[in-house]
């Protein structure tokens, strides 16, 4: 099954160019949300969200907290469902396919469709080594070559020159920046198409967030990234379209979304342009 | 300014307390000390628990006068709770090396290579303590402990699991039901073995029917301190596993389990630690018996617990002396298995 990612993975990467623009995304290539809504218990946290994702680009989820961005990329690939009190309406599309409709393998959704955390957390029982092909392990896949496999993660993770010669040390032994890093290659290892990340540096000190920021950069050329960030640079810096959600106290609502050059330039709403230039939030 | 030999510079720990900085707790120390022996001398206040009582009430007088007069009225309060903390330390250390120390003083005469080697099949309940030994009883708590372990380890770390990692629908009252029979006296575990094996049943006396009744006592203890322990594994490492696109099973067998293994060792030798020395389920149970039995599921066995208590109500100075050295044996055997547990659970850990 690894190799159904690999082929479309380099579709991916080769159409690339074409599909940086938005609306030109060819249907049922990327990710797309569908009027999602999003319950904790009663409390409605998140209202008629629809935003598509373009292949091989990166999308920042800005806006201050409570307005459910984390909720909402929790969602996009199934985590939103572990917490007790859940709910959710909408679709959320993969290639076309509602990820949420029933009878999906839902682990099988988790491996094309991965997540970075805000908190750096390696498997504390595990060398670097194992962290990195621990996915493979995780969900029972066979893979020719793990040694080259264990170096192009590390190497597209930005970390492998750090760590290439302390393999089979603990993962919890390096910085807080590389454990996020690690964190990054262990993703990488089962070959997601997308690569959700909630917050990946609010953690981690500047030198470790421009790491990061090159290292998605870098990847973004061969898969579909979304950042939740509340740091407003960073979304400038590291994406090609922003989201803007907010909640005026009720549920969250995607108050807009276009390329980051326009969000930040010109936005067409007065409170996308308050929040960017630091007016609250 | 840019010389060439930089100044010698040595480490120092300047915060740690000269001889200066701790003449005056020596003083209020020497203080106490003399008062007491004066004040036991001169007043009626007499025995070890007139010395200790006073003894508290000086260290308490002097401490405060002392830090109150050198520093303030804070520091006179700091100093009454520091003594009150040493003095319950002390408190809680006071009866478990007299208990060691009592142990050992009696139990040590009677400890010799030929207890380890021999039973007391050929040796009547009278005869010298250089006849016979306690291997038999060895034997049957090692078979009772194993076979109790066998059985609880599994069901206490599975309904841990329930709990906490699949939090089923009866996860609340399974919580509930464990603690209540963590609650059980252990004569019930027997009688209930008792009742259901061997009368209801017609089984007679062996040693798996006490390691039954011991279970039912470790299994609550395994599951509860096991449940504690998997509550501490950060959920992130839970999201983690499963966001890499791994089944709950996969994520609890590869992460969570290991990363919670020398908790989950320590849960298992507390359950040891709680039925190891059992005697009542198993004066109902196991039956006993002077020769060794290599079967544990037929015939009549003893156990280190039960040795001693037969031999201290055979109440002859021999088997008292005896039943010391068992308990002697029982403690040295439950120290070596958690050093061992510690050992082996301390290998390889991450972090």
């Amino acid at each position: 099954m690894n190799d159904v990612h690999v082929s479309s993975l380099a579709d991916v990467a080769s159409n690339h160019a074409s599909k940086k623009q938005p609306g030109t995304a060819v249907l049922g290539t990327g990710l797309e949300a569908r009027g999602v809504h999003a319950w904790f218990g009663k409390k409605h946290v998140l209202e008629d969200i629809s935003l598509d994702f373009f292949p091989g680009t990166v999308t920042a989820l800005i806006g201050p907290s409570g307005c459910g961005k984390s909720t909402f990329i929790r969602i996009l690939n199934r985590m939103h469902e572990f917490i007790p009190t859940a709910a959710l309406a909408g679709e959320v599309l993969l290639e076309g396919k509602d990820i949420y409709e029933s009878g999906t393998d839902v682990t099988k959704i988790r491996l094309r469709i991965g997540m970075v955390f805000q908190k750096p957390n390696p498997f504390p029982s595990m060398t670097i080594k194992e962290n990195v092909l621990s996915g493979l392990r995780l969900a029972q896949l066979k893979v020719s070559g793990e040694d080259e496999l264990l170096e192009s993660c590390l190497r597209r993770a930005g970390l492998w020159e750090e760590v290439k010669d302390r393999l089979g040390e603990y993962g919890g032994a390096l910085s807080g920046g590389q454990q996020q890093r690690l964190c990054i290659a262990r993703s990488l290892a089962v070959n997601p198409q997308v690569l959700l990340m909630d917050e990946p540096c609010s953690a981690l000190d500047p030198g470790s967030t421009l790491r990061i920021e090159e290292t998605i950069r870098e990847l973004s050329s061969t898969m579909t990234i979304v950042i939740v960030t509340h740091n407003m640079q960073q979304a400038a810096r590291v994406s090609d379209y922003t989201g803007f959600f907010l909640s005026d106290g009720g549920p969250g609502r995607l108050i807009e979304s276009a390329p980051t050059s326009q969000i930040f330039s010109n936005p067409k709403e007065k409170r996308t342009e308050d929040y960017v230039t630091g007016r609250f939030g | 300014m840019s010389t060439s030999i930089a100044p010698q510079v040595l480490p120092e720990k300047p915060w740690r307390p000269t001889f200066k900085r701790v003449l005056p707790d020596l003083f209020g120390a020497l203080l106490t000390a003399v008062s007491t022996v004066l004040i036991v001398a001169v007043t009626p206040l007499k025995g070890k628990l007139g010395f200790s009582l006073t003894l508290i009430a000086m260290a308490l007088v002097f401490s405060v006068l002392i830090s109150g007069v050198r520093k303030d009225k804070k520091a006179a309060f700091n100093s009454v709770s520091t003594v009150f903390v040493y003095i319950a330390a002390t408190f809680v250390l006071i009866p478990l090396f007299s208990i060691l120390y009592e142990i050992y003083s009696r139990g040590v005469g009677a400890l010799t290579w030929g207890i380890f080697t021999k039973d007391m099949s050929l040796s009547s309940a009278d005869a010298p303590v250089s006849e016979g030994g306690l291997l038999h009883a060895i034997i049957g708590t090692l078979y009772l402990v194993a076979i109790a372990t066998i059985i609880s380890a599994p069901i206490g770390l599975l309904t841990a699991l329930y709990i906490v990692e699949v939090k089923g629908r009866a996860a609340g009252l399974v919580r509930f039901f464990v603690q209540a029979m963590s609650g059980v006296p252990s004569i019930v575990a027997g009688l209930f073995i008792y009742a259901v094996w061997m009368i209801g049943l017609g089984n007679s006396y062996n040693a798996g029917a006490g390691a039954a009744a011991l279970a039912i006592l470790m299994i609550p203890t395994v599951a509860r301190t096991s449940e504690e322990v998997l509550r501490l594994i950060p959920p992130d490492l839970r999201e983690a596993g499963l966001a890499l696109g791994a089944t709950q099973w996969r994520t609890v067998a590869m992460i969570i389990l290991p990363a919670a293994r020398s908790g989950l060792i320590t849960a298992i030798i507390l359950g040891i630690a709680r039925v190891a020395g059992e005697t009542a389920p198993l004066l109902l149970t196991i039956g006993g018996a002077d020769a060794i039995n290599l079967n544990p599921f037929s015939g009549n066995s003893s156990a280190l617990p039960y040795y001693v208590w037969k031999n201290l109500s055979l109440g002859n100075p021999e088997s008292i002396e005896r039943a010391w050295a068992g308990v002697m044996v029982l403690m040295l055997l439950v120290f070596i298995f958690f050093t061992l547990a510690r050992y082996f659970s301390g290998k390889r850990t991450g972090r």
